[in-house]
Order: C-alpha cells, then sequence, then structure tokens
C-alpha cells in the first residue's frame, strides 16, 4: 500500500490508458478465463496478466506485496479445489483466479481514483433514463476502491498501538480499536461529503 | 444573513443546546465555550449537518433541513481534523472533487484546484499523498476544498486545534483575509483579534454576545 492507497504513479502505455477502456479489457479478461476450460489457454491468459505488471513498470516491491497477499488466497483455494475436485479442476480454477487478481490489482495500481470514478460515470451514463444515479455509483465505486489503502492504514495503526501495549497477539485488541475507527471514519466520510454537497444530486 | 429561531437540540436526553435565538449579518463571528458546551452542533446547524429538534436556522431565507442543497452551495465547512475531510488520494484531486456536479469539465476542474491550490502555496504538492502533507497543508487543503465551491459563508469548527502555533497564527490571518463571511468555532481566544462579534455558548445556552473584549472577559470570568 502506498500513501496514494492502492495507485502507483507512474507513466507506462497502462497508466495513460483510458479508465474505461482499461475496465473493459478486465471484464473481457475475466470473461474468457470463465469460459475456457483448456489449463494450457488458461495458463496464456494468466501469463498475459502478469506480464501487465512489467510493462505497467510496477516496482518489484509493490508486486512482492501483491503477490504475497493474493498468493495466500489462491494457495488456499488451490488445496481445497484438489481435494474437492483433483488435481486438473484445481489447476483451472487455480488459473482463473490468478488471471482475476492479476487484472483486477493491475487496474487499481494503474488508475487513479477520479479515473475510476469518472469511467463507471460514463459506462452507467445511458442507464440515467431508467432511474440509476451514475454519479452516485460513480462515487461509491470510487470511495469503495479508496477504502482498501484506508482500512489498511487503520489497521496498521491499530496493530501498532496493540504492539505498543504489549497486545500484539490480542484479537480484542486489534478488534474493537479498529472498528469503532472504521466507523467514526465512515461517520466522518459521511459528514464530509454531505459538506461539499455530495449525494445531493 | 443567518439566524436561529428558538433553536434547541437533544441526543436523547441530553439537551445540547436550547433557546438559541441569533441574528448573525457580521462578517467574522466566533463561537467560544468549553468541551461539550454545544458550539459545534450550534455550527454544525448552519449548513444542516445537524438538524435542530426545536426551533429553525434559516441561512439567506432558505431552512438548511428543507433546502439543504442550496444552502449547501452558500455554507462551506471546515472540520476540526482534516483527515476526516480529505477524500482524494492528491490534494489536486481532493479540490477538483469539491466541483463534481457543476457542469464543468474535468479539464477545467483540475486547472481551478490547481490555481487554487498555488495561490495558497500548495502548487508545489498538487500530486502529493495528501495525507502525508504537514497538519497546517492538510488544513490549508481542507480550506481550498471548500473555497474552490465559492460559498458566501464558511464555517470553521475549531480548524486550528491540530495546528502549531505558527500554523494556527497563519491560518487565522487567513481566514481574516478571505471575502467571506466566517463563522469560526474555537477555544483558542488568542486567535479572536480581528473579530466583530463573538458568542460565549455554556450548557447549551448562549450566555453573552458581544464585540470580543467584553464576551472573552465575560468568558475568562466563567471559566474561572
Amino acid at each position: 500500500m502506498t500513501p496514494l492507497g492502492l495507485y502507483e504513479p507512474g507513466a507506462s502505455p497502462l497508466h495513460r490508458a483510458g479508465a474505461g477502456w482499461k475496465l473493459l479489457g478486465i471484464l473481457a479478461l475475466a470473461i474468457a478465463a470463465f469460459v475456457l476450460r483448456d489449463p494450457l489457454w488458461l495458463g496464456v491468459l494468466a501469463a498475459v496478466a502478469v506480464l501487465g505488471y512489467p510493462i505497467a513498470r510496477i516496482p518489484s516491491r509493490r508486486c512482492l506485496q501483491s503477490a504475497r497477499t493474493f498468493g495466500v488466497l489462491v494457495v488456499v483455494v488451490f488445496a481445497l479445489q484438489w481435494l474437492l475436485l483433483g488435481l486438473d479442476g484445481a489447476i483451472v480454477v487455480g488459473l482463473r483466479l490468478v488471471t482475476a487478481l492479476a487484472a483486477a490489482n493491475l487496474y487499481t495500481l494503474t488508475t487513479r481514483i477520479v479515473d475510476v470514478i469518472g469511467s463507471v460515470e460514463r459506462g452507467l451514463g445511458p442507464l440515467r433514463r431508467i432511474g440509476l444515479r451514475p454519479e452516485r455509483l460513480g462515487l461509491l465505486v470510487g470511495l469503495t476502491v479508496q477504502a482498501v489503502g484506508t482500512l489498511a492504514g487503520i489497521a496498521g495503526e491499530v496493530r501498532e498501538a496493540a504492539k505498543a501495549r504489549d497486545a500484539g497477539w490480542s484479537a480484542t485488541a486489534f478488534a474493537v480499536p479498529f472498528l469503532v475507527r472504521t466507523l467514526r471514519h465512515a461517520d466522518e466520510l459521511g459528514e464530509a461529503l454531505a459538506a461539499r454537497g455530495e449525494g445531493e444530486r | 444573513m443567518i439566524e436561529f429561531r428558538g433553536v434547541g437540540h437533544r441526543y436523547g436526553e441530553r439537551v445540547v443546546l436550547s433557546e438559541v435565538d441569533l441574528c448573525l449579518e457580521q462578517r467574522r463571528v466566533a463561537f467560544v465555550g468549553a468541551n461539550g458546551s454545544g458550539k459545534s452542533t450550534l455550527a454544525r446547524m448552519v449548513n444542516g449537518l445537524v438538524h435542530p429538534t426545536e426551533g429553525s436556522v434559516s441561512v439567506d431565507g432558505l431552512d438548511p433541513v428543507r433546502n439543504g442543497r442550496a444552502v449547501r452551495k452558500r455554507v462551506g465547512f471546515v472540520f476540526t481534523n482534516p483527515d476526516s475531510q480529505i477524500v482524494m488520494p492528491t490534494p489536486e484531486e481532493d479540490v477538483a472533487f469539491s466541483l463534481r456536479g457543476k457542469g464543468i469539465s474535468k479539464d477545467e476542474r483540475e486547472r481551478k484546484a490547481r490555481e487554487l491550490l498555488s495561490a495558497y502555496g500548495l502548487g508545489g504538492h498538487l500530486e502529493h499523498p495528501a495525507h502525508q502533507l504537514s497538519g497546517g497543508q492538510k488544513q490549508l487543503l481542507a480550506l481550498c476544498a471548500m473555497l474552490v465551491r465559492e460559498p458566501d459563508v464558511l464555517v470553521c469548527d475549531e480548524p486550528t486545534t491540530l495546528l502549531d502555533l505558527r500554523n494556527k497564527r497563519r491560518f487565522v490571518e487567513l481566514l481574516g483575509s478571505l471575502e467571506q463571511q466566517v463563522l469560526l468555532v474555537t477555544h483558542d481566544l488568542d486567535l479572536l483579534g480581528g473579530f466583530d462579534r463573538v458568542v460565549v455558548i455554556d450548557g447549551g445556552r448562549v450566555v453573552a454576545d458581544d464585540t470580543p473584549e467584553p464576551a472573552l472577559r465575560y468568558y475568562r470570568k466563567l471559566a474561572e
């Protein structure tokens, strides 16, 4: 996590590409990953998603950070699938998961929050006719992405405070202040948005 | 003009404000009072963040409860903790975010944001992580995020509490130079030199309402 949340500033072709096009690309990749069943083709898709990282010139530190976070999830899912479906099924599910996670993570690493909001607003613009509010949905998606960084920051501070009291392993010392601060943050964010006139369009 | 007519507020059984009648026309008005006196609740009512449970508030004839949108176009609000107010990752994005829904293009929003931030000395931090700015810079950013909306009134709820003395003085000097009507909630009495009017709140009631010198004399006596 960087101080800018999930976004990694840069000027690569992937950073410069339109947020809407990138979102469509991820959707296409995800659909292909769930339609295809051949491990060879799934391997190609996963390789395409992973190849995006050097193209976007994401620093190795961030790549390792992502690999550590998502690696645990992939390994757990792979092991469960192996037990339930056998090795072939586990490989298929594992490759699908790697493709989806790598592509989605690459999107957040290379796209500013304002561009995410803008692309959702533009993409959903036609749905205004059936009563949907693209501005609200755009803001919702943007704030959700932003919240990942904020919550990670709160979790880090709470963990440090627990360690300072020699309660680093206590679930209560983590969960209670984390919950309180998260709720307070939500409350304050709501007020800040209201003060800027959000939610009134 | 901002008017409070018989305003009261309760959180459950607890009375936070009662029988507040005020008519605020002066350019610089300060609300002072001890912690929990009700001054922040009063300030929040001006742009409808808190609704009165008794009486009514009006801003240029508009009720913040019924005309929240129109009132918030006129009234900007600066919170105590700028971290709560910064929504976007960088100063430029955050200030530009305030202009969403104003019917102007993204490029224009970003241009206005850059101009304003540069005018307030944050031009060198446009794309820096907003939450890593110094306390004074963050409060300045929070102020810019409101000023870019060009409000007529600016309500500041203890905006200097988290600032050091130098930044505190700079921030209040800055407030003094604004063309907007400023309502400042504070318990920092040293900062009220240039104010036209000071309203002292105690136990949810207005106990003094005067020019700074007599009002603050009363408040100091009250605190003893």
